[in-house]
């Protein structure tokens, strides 16, 4: 049953990727400019721009075209960026690190508040608490991370400079890392001063990243929390002495926290998605701000693979959470 | 999900405040030659940087200060304010259009059309929206019409995916059946019979969406790709104001404050609207 569920979802997904390779090539091939002429230098001749053209196959029709492109890319070439005449592949895998860091920070931070706010919402539900709670919920999850950068940068880095507001470490600082997980590594390296600057360079874009996703679970999981207090099992540990907060630690959370989990997956591409312009913002040196760079330079290689990354990387989010909702969910597991 | 514990009598008072700060600013936009009581353009080096009114050195008639360039900034807000409200309207209406037929049809007729406008919304939603808007631009080239076509392309799924569910529950239900014993055909009762009643949901969407649109201009002149005259844009100013922010904090902070509040008005605009709507929830 399980296996059966992944390997449809398995096939949904490489038809989803397929779509997304044809959206990627129709909306490079529809840019304006020869990309033959972008990788040549001026006075090249036309006799250098047709061969170059038969090398990429661009003297072929759209369709074989289309093909030639995707063999291309299914091998991992994913061509050379034209502003940084560096292969592609590791341009974006050397920058996915920060990126991935920084979300997963963002998403561990979204999930604490969260649940906190969640379970003291239903710990006091119909109080002042819980009003509270859903006011600034309400107001949190409408402003969006943009604008959450925005004042963090306000309050944090020049009302009250004690944040750094660009980025993603110290640039005197020596570092003595082997790969570009710099987190992970200074942690497991037990560098806690690396730790320290980067945790001070990453809080304000982790926060802002969060804060709206923080809001969503707030609200969703305090009503499903809200909908389980009401089952005679949970009465029945009322009934047996426990505490209205052991009861939702113990009892109510672990079956309230199914429906969020779904959510979560759907938010977290969202919130992946948000790193683009938040790392702008923060000059995080992370993919997005390669990406928006790429764009500026009309580097379409470059664009191509961060868009396509990007894209397996959602994908796979998807996959993962719907394949931890079915492990999850007794009645899936079981069917 | 968070529409059902408020109970709503009449108009709200959110409804009110939120309306009332857009139409503030929309007609600010629309009068903005007789309202700006400066040149949004006029740069005047003599005038750099001068602070809001009520702090020391500020100058009469330069309400929230000056730029770098010695240009009001009050009056760049309200010209600004036409460039968000015009993508605002354009692109979320483009995208509503776009995406509630697509999501009626889908919906309502189930089958075939389902499975392929399903699968092509998976697609979009493999994008990351900031970085396919900001793509999207660079191939069609700066300027408004571009910015609008790009929301329209991106956005038009938020309306496909929420219109299709609603859709696909109303088709199951009773007037929907009685309507087809009555006679009546297909495309007539989905336009008819099913159309009216999603529409609270459509109009909600369409206001939040409105407020979305002007975040993603915002981003795009941020980045430096939004419309490329000199014209202001909040998200320009925006742009301004966190290159000087330690010179001149203004200049990102009133330009964040417009857009904050219109956000957050055009979305609790569009949940009151619905809940004033929605026959169960009145």
């Amino acid at each position: 049953m399980l296996l059966q569920r992944f390997l449809v979802r398995l096939s949904t997904m490489l038809v989803t990727l397929f779509g997304v390779a044809v959206v990627v090539f129709v909306v490079i091939r529809v840019a304006p400019g020869d990309p033959i002429a972008m990788m040549l230098p001026p006075g090249a001749s036309d006799d250098d721009i047709a061969r170059l053209r038969a090398l990429y196959g661009l003297d072929k029709g759209i369709v074989q075209q289309f093909f030639i492109w995707l063999g291309g890319v299914l091998h991992g070439n994913f061509g050379t960026s034209i502003s940084l005449r560096q292969d592609v592949l590791g341009l974006v895998f050397n920058r996915l690190p920060a990126t991935l860091e920084l979300a997963t920070v963002a998403l561990l931070m979204a999930i604490a508040i969260g649940t906190t706010a969640a379970i003291l919402g239903a710990r006091w539900r119909g109080a002042a608490i819980e009003a509270g709670i859903d006011i600034v919920s309400g107001a949190t999850l409408s402003i969006p991370d943009f604008l959450w950068g925005l004042v963090l940068i306000l309050l944090f880095g020049v009302l009250v400079p004690v944040f750094d507001i660009s980025g993603r470490v110290s640039p005197q600082l020596d570092l003595p890392f082997a790969t570009q997980f710099y987190l992970a590594e200074s942690i497991l390296r037990l560098r806690f001063d690396l730790t320290w600057d980067l945790i001070k360079h990453m809080l304000m874009p982790a926060v802002a990243l969060a804060l709206p996703l923080a809001a969503i679970i707030a609200q969703l999981l305090k009503q499903s929390l809200k909908e389980v207090l009401d089952l005679d099992y949970v009465v029945l540990a009322r009934v047996k002495g426990f505490s209205e907060t052991q009861v939702i630690l113990r009892e109510a959370l672990k079956n309230a926290a199914l429906p969020t989990l779904t959510l979560v997956g759907v938010q977290f591409t969202f919130l992946i998605g948000g790193t683009v312009i938040v790392e702008r913002l923060f000059s995080y040196e992370g993919l997005g701000n390669m990406a928006i760079d790429a764009v500026i330079n009309r580097d379409l290689p470059l664009i191509q693979g961060i868009v396509l990354v990007f894209a397996l990387l959602f994908v796979l989010i998807n996959l993962a959470v719907d394949m931890m909702y079915a492990l999850l969910n007794p009645r899936l597991r079981h069917g | 999900m968070d529409e059902a514990r408020i109970p709503r009598r009449g108009l709200s008072p959110r409804l009110w405040l939120a309306g009332g700060w857009l139409l503030l600013a929309l007609l600010a936009a629309i009068f903005a030659p007789m309202v700006a009581p400066q040149d949004p353009l006029a740069q005047d080096l003599m005038l750099e940087r001068l602070p809001p009114f009520w702090l020391d050195g500020a100058e009469p008639g330069y309400w929230l200060g000056t730029d770098s360039l010695g240009r009001d900034l009050l009056s760049r807000l309200i010209f600004g304010g036409r460039i968000a409200f015009i993508v605002a309207f354009a692109a979320a209406t483009s995208a509503c259009l776009i995406g509630s037929a697509l999501g009626l049809i889908a919906g309502y007729f189930g089958g075939w059309a389902d499975r392929i406008i399903s699968r092509v919304v998976d697609v979009w939603m493999a994008f990351p929206p900031v970085l396919f808007a900001i793509l999207l631009v660079a191939v069609l080239g700066t300027g408004l019409s571009s910015v609008i076509l790009a929301i329209a392309i991106i956005d038009w799924t938020r309306f496909c995916r929420v219109i299709r569910a609603e859709a696909m529950s109303q088709a199951r239900m009773d007037y929907v059946e009685s309507a087809r014993i009555a006679g009546y055909g297909r495309i007539g009762i989905m336009l008819r019979e099913v159309l009216p009643n999603v529409l609270p949901s459509v109009v909600a969407l369409l206001s939040l969406e409105m407020g979305i649109a002007v975040i993603v201009e915002a981003i795009l002149s941020f980045v430096n790709l939004s419309i490329s005259t000199d014209d202001p844009t909040w998200g320009s100013i925006i742009a301004e104001g966190r290159l000087s922010i330690h010179q001149a904090w203004w200049v990102l902070v009133f330009p964040l404050i417009t857009l904050i509040l219109t956000v957050l008005s055009f979305s609790q605009f569009g949940e009151a609207l619905k809940a004033h709507f929605d026959p169960v929830l009145r």
